[in-house]
């Protein structure tokens, strides 16, 4: 980090310092929780989308009620409230949040850097076909691109579709192609054969 | 109780009050039909200055065909986008 330090920096130190100070927390966990966010959550929406490509009747659990299925399957996503939106060849879906930079945070990490752009943020609910086109992502028009604003209680995941020369992969292998941005749905996943 | 059901027509109110809301501009005055009823959630616009959020309010998805939001929309016409709105913010349309 650079240049002078920021009120909310300021404001956000001071606070985990009185925090510490009173024994609520103690710098041990905030540190475990950055760690969290930045190694084990990003990985975790990976390995559920793939297990649903793999397990049909997972996959339809997990469309019902994402935290529900989540939790069956051993991940807490702690106070979030998960839908995930299946792509079919009908139907493209992609996730934006115009109010913030709501995530699935407990799925997928931190945002990326674009998700919080006002750029993105503005264009994809207006102009999402040129936002898709700009991260490569050209769908036909006879498609219907479902844009889903995150703007309040709940969080959202793309289920993508799985392509087809994937048969016989291992969870662990689709899980490499099920990138982050295929579950915002700004790309689609990419599979050479094997 | 939820006041609206799923595939019921409904319309954003167009209000402007002051304070924090999640209802964005770009959808105030638009028709739409519920996509799904999420259960209720403490009132955001209360939570937001320190308030319990108590009643809590009912939260819905809303879908909305793009050319119904975005007059100039020049994407097909079937491409939409679905907002969650609190249902003091909805009437029937």
């Amino acid at each position: 980090m650079s240049g002078p330090t920021s009120e909310y920096e300021i404001m956000s130190r001071a606070m985990q310092e009185l925090l510490e100070e009173k024994g609520v927390i103690t710098a041990e966990q905030v540190r475990r929780r950055m760690e969290q966010f930045d190694e084990e959550f990003p990985a975790r929406g990976s390995r559920v989308i793939a297990h649903a490509w793999a397990d049909p009747a997972f996959r339809k659990r997990l469309l019902e009620d994402g935290k529900a299925a989540c939790a069956e399957w051993g991940l807490d996503l702690e106070a979030e409230r998960l839908i995930a939106v299946e792509n079919t060849p009908e139907v493209h879906n992609v996730i934006v949040c115009t109010l913030c930079s709501c995530y699935p945070r407990a799925l997928l990490g931190m945002p990326p850097t674009w998700y919080k752009s006002e750029n993105y943020r503005k264009r994809v609910v207006r102009e999402p076909r040129a936002v898709l086109k700009e991260f490569g992502t050209v769908l036909p028009g006879h498609v219907t691109v479902r844009v889903h604003d995150s703007n309040a209680d709940m969080r959202y995941v793309v289920v993508p579709m799985r392509p087809a020369c994937t048969d016989g992969w291992s969870e662990e292998q689709l899980a490499e192609i099920l990138t982050r941005d295929t579950l915002v749905g700004v790309t689609l996943p990419q599979a050479r054969a094997p | 109780m939820a006041r609206f059901e799923a595939g019921g027509a409904v319309r954003v109110k167009r209000a402007f009050p002051r304070g924090h809301c999640r209802t964005p501009y770009y959808i105030r005055g638009k028709q739409g039909v519920i996509e799904r009823v999420c259960g209720a959630f403490p009132n955001p616009e209360e939570l937001a200055y320190g308030f319990d959020g108590e009643p809590k309010r009912v939260l819905y998805r809303v879908r909305f065909p793009q050319s119904e939001v975005w007059p100039d929309y020049s994407g097909p016409r079937q491409d939409l986008i679905e907002l969650e709105i609190y249902e003091h913010w909805l009437e029937p349309a």
